[in-house]
């Protein structure tokens, strides 16, 4: 009968792993968690020269980053974006990857400056080429202190790349990390 | 630079040290004296305590390399007397491997730029309380500000331009 | 229940002394500061600072560059406050090469000095106001200094490392519509300053925690070599603007503030009337400018200016021998010393005859400062050391070059 059916159909859809599967393999699902990870996107504190004060400028009043949901956390467990503001030196580089290793997933990495980008006007026996010979990056933002709104557009970049994101891609192909 | 100045600068100390003294330049109102190393220590106790002097800041310790010539290094020490508004220069030329007395009895802000002239120029310091690395790493290879060190350092996986280890 | 306590045995709670590092990435060190700190329970023993994580070899770079090339690495050192370096670096090249700057140069130089020195105690109070708890000082601090990083994009069309002094001169001029904007500028920054002071300077929380914190007294703070606010915390009269005159500090009229205890509060005050008299100065300096040209007249020191190279073929040659020749400095050694926001910075220039510095020695105040933190920690707080931080105000920049 078709009300047996129907209801045989509801319980089987109420079981836990069948909701799963249907939220995961679902594209709303996947844009609401997108949004809900670029809206709120938790900075750890990492200025290391003169693009820091850059980067505290642009959360300052003027250039104002709080109204990007972006906020900026002391911690590396707390934090999602870590911003390397600065030149990177070699006695620095075991720090950066530290820090980098304690973040949790997902975490992702901003370039700030020509320093962070490709090692800058300083190509000397002490500086690292780029924070990408360390940490992966995502986006590079280039300029001789950054300029605050070129950060603002950094992090939009990245909020664009985040909206792209598919999280449950492993899974649909059936692999493992 | 004015006749008191000089006299006080120049003549004085040179007539106290003469024999330790072995060049004395007076350009741009500025005046250098290069001494031996062995009164090194004596001048500057005299420069410390002499009332009409009374050098009692020391302001930078430096070296500088002047690598194909002997002797080597010099070292560079700028003295500011607060009192006496004066400023004066001392410098001591030493070959490579020499040691040069340290100055942190007399002053205890000769302490870090002593460090700095070890970790960039390979210069010891004799009774430095504590001489090791101040800018590289602690375990770094050689001392880069020399001129025979490249530019770009050599060749690791940080700087893919230096040059490479020979 | 019954209502018996069990005392407490004494050799259950025991302090044992242990070694902490208050890493390069910390939000209250003011940049890569790496302090080891041995402490047991709270009361720190020792604290040795690990420094080197921002050296990037400065002074190597200057070996290998022509002497105008060097001045945009020299705003580099100090980044708060970016003229102040350029300033000390080009004097000591104009003293190498014997030229004397135009009247209208130097009183632009001492414009561009003073506001970099409002720029960076701004920043210097309102990090250490967020340093020990009170954030909207940060705010209110980084809201004026996008006053100034305004007036200088109107200068040179850079916000913070300007590269605006040149051997011989300046890159441009000044127009009247800053000298408008720069004297509506002193008629706002007074009251706002008395904003900082309403939140700070009788704040209970503030007070407990910097007065009686870190005191040093003026024989010690010269045995150690500390210049600046700092220095004149502790009751000793020196500034270089007045007492080893250059430019035309000799002409302006001006203060300078001198503390009585040299405790992290009188440091804090010092830096406060500093930012008054540096708006006193600017306005007697804006105007007392005299009209003329603002680089000196020397074909081969200064370059060509830019609309004559797209008319003139003499402007054009000029300007390819200058961007690609530059000119020698004859034999010398230099050591000019310039007051810095953060104290006394030396530049130590030896040439030997050609296009290239031999030697470039960056004396540079922070380093200095940097080596009073053992002395002025120990005996006291975990907390403290905070405190004491954020008032010497070091700059990693320059203090790693």
């Amino acid at each position: 009968m078709p009300v047996k059916e129907s209801l045989e159909g509801l319980v089987q859809f109420t079981k836990l792993e069948n909701i799963l599967h249907f939220l995961r393999s679902n594209p709303v699902t996947e844009d609401v968690a997108n949004w809900s990870r670029l809206s709120s996107l938790w900075v750890m504190t990492f200025g290391l020269a003169c693009c820091a004060i850059e980067m505290i400028s642009s959360a300052c009043p003027r250039y104002d980053l709080d109204r990007f949901g972006i906020i900026f956390r002391p911690s590396p467990r707390q934090s999602d974006v870590m911003v390397v503001a600065g030149t990177m030196t070699k006695k620095m580089a075991p720090v950066v990857r530290r820090l980098y290793d304690q973040m949790a997933e997902p975490r992702w990495v901003i370039a700030q400056g020509g320093c962070a980008s490709a090692g800058g006007p300083y190509n000397t026996y002490a500086v690292v080429q780029g924070a990408d010979l360390v940490i992966p990056v995502d986006v590079y933002v280039p300029g001789c202190p950054t300029r605050p709104e070129a950060l603002i557009f950094g992090f939009m970049q990245l909020q664009e790349k985040i909206r792209r994101e598919k999280p449950q891609l492993l899974k649909e192909r059936g692999l493992e990390l | 630079m004015t006749p008191e100045m000089e006299l006080l600068l120049v003549n004085n100390i040179k007539d106290r040290f003469g024999s330790s003294i072995i060049q004395t330049t007076v350009q741009f109102g500025e005046v250098a004296h290069t001494v031996k190393k062995d009164a090194l220590l004596d001048i500057c106790r005299y420069l410390k305590t002499d009332p009409s002097l009374r050098m009692n800041f020391l302001m930078d310790v430096a070296g500088v390399d002047f690598y194909p010539e002997k002797p080597r290094f010099t070292v560079v020490y700028h003295l500011l007397s607060l009192i006496t508004k004066l400023r004066l220069r001392l410098k001591v030329r030493i070959e490579d491997g020499e040691k040069v007395p340290s100055l942190t009895a007399l002053w205890k802000s000769a302490d870090w730029p002593e460090r700095e002239a070890y970790d960039m120029f390979g210069i010891v310091f004799e009774g430095h309380p504590d001489l090791r690395r101040i800018y590289m790493p602690f375990d770094w290879d050689g001392f880069p500000l020399r001129k025979d060190y490249p530019l770009r350092g050599y060749k690791d996986r940080y700087n893919p331009y230096g040059e490479e280890k020979k | 229940m019954n209502d018996e306590r069990v005392p407490l045995k004494e050799e259950a709670v025991e302090t044992k002394e242990i070694t902490l590092s208050m890493g390069p990435q910390h939000p209250s060190t003011h940049g890569v500061l790496h302090l080891v700190l041995d402490i047991k329970g709270e009361k720190v023993l020792k604290a040795d600072p690990d420094i080197g994580y921002l050296h990037r070899g400065t002074e190597k770079i200057a070996e290998n560059l022509f002497y105008p090339q060097f001045v945009p690495y020299t705003d580099r050192l100090d980044y708060m406050c970016a003229m102040s370096n350029n300033l000390a670096y080009v004097a000591a090249v104009e003293k190498l090469l014997g030229i004397e700057i135009t009247e209208r140069a130097k009183y632009i130089r001492v414009v561009a000095a003073e506001l970099s020195r409002i720029a960076g105690h701004l920043v210097c109070i309102g990090a250490w106001g967020v340093d020990i708890g009170a954030m909207s000082v940060l705010l209110y601090a980084f809201r004026e200094r996008e006053l100034i990083l305004d007036l200088f994009e109107m200068l040179c069309g850079a916000r913070m490392t300007l590269s605006y002094l040149r051997v011989g001169g300046v890159r441009y001029d000044v127009t009247p519509e800053f000298k408008k904007k720069c004297l509506e500028f002193t008629k706002i920054l007074p009251k706002r300053i008395g904003e900082y002071e309403r939140l700070l300077t009788g704040n209970r929380i503030w007070l407990e925690r910097n007065k009686g914190i870190g005191a040093l007294s003026g024989e010690e703070a010269i045995e150690l070599g500390l210049t600046g606010p700092n220095l004149r915390a502790s009751g000793v009269n020196w500034d270089l603007r007045k007492d080893e005159p250059y430019l035309v500090y000799d002409r302006m009229d001006f203060t300078v503030p001198v503390g009585s205890n040299g405790d992290c509060f009188d440091r804090y005050t010092v830096r406060i009337e500093e930012m008054r008299q540096a708006l006193r100065i600017i306005e007697q300096a804006l105007k007392d400018m005299p009209e003329g040209p603002f680089n000196i007249d020397t074909p081969l020191i200064v370059p060509p200016l830019k609309q004559d190279v797209y008319e003139n073929m003499e402007a054009l040659i000029h300007h390819f021998k200058y961007y690609s020749q530059s000119f020698k400095v004859p034999k010398g050694e230099f050591y000019s010393v310039v007051e810095a926001p953060k104290g006394e910075l030396g530049f130590y220039v030896i040439s030997d005859g050609s296009e290239k510095p031999f030697r470039v020695k960056i004396r540079v105040p922070s380093f200095a400062n940097l080596y009073a933190i053992d002395r002025l920690s120990r005996g006291g707080y975990l907390a403290d050391v905070v405190a004491v931080v954020s008032s010497l105000d070091p700059v990693f920049g320059e203090c790693d070059k």
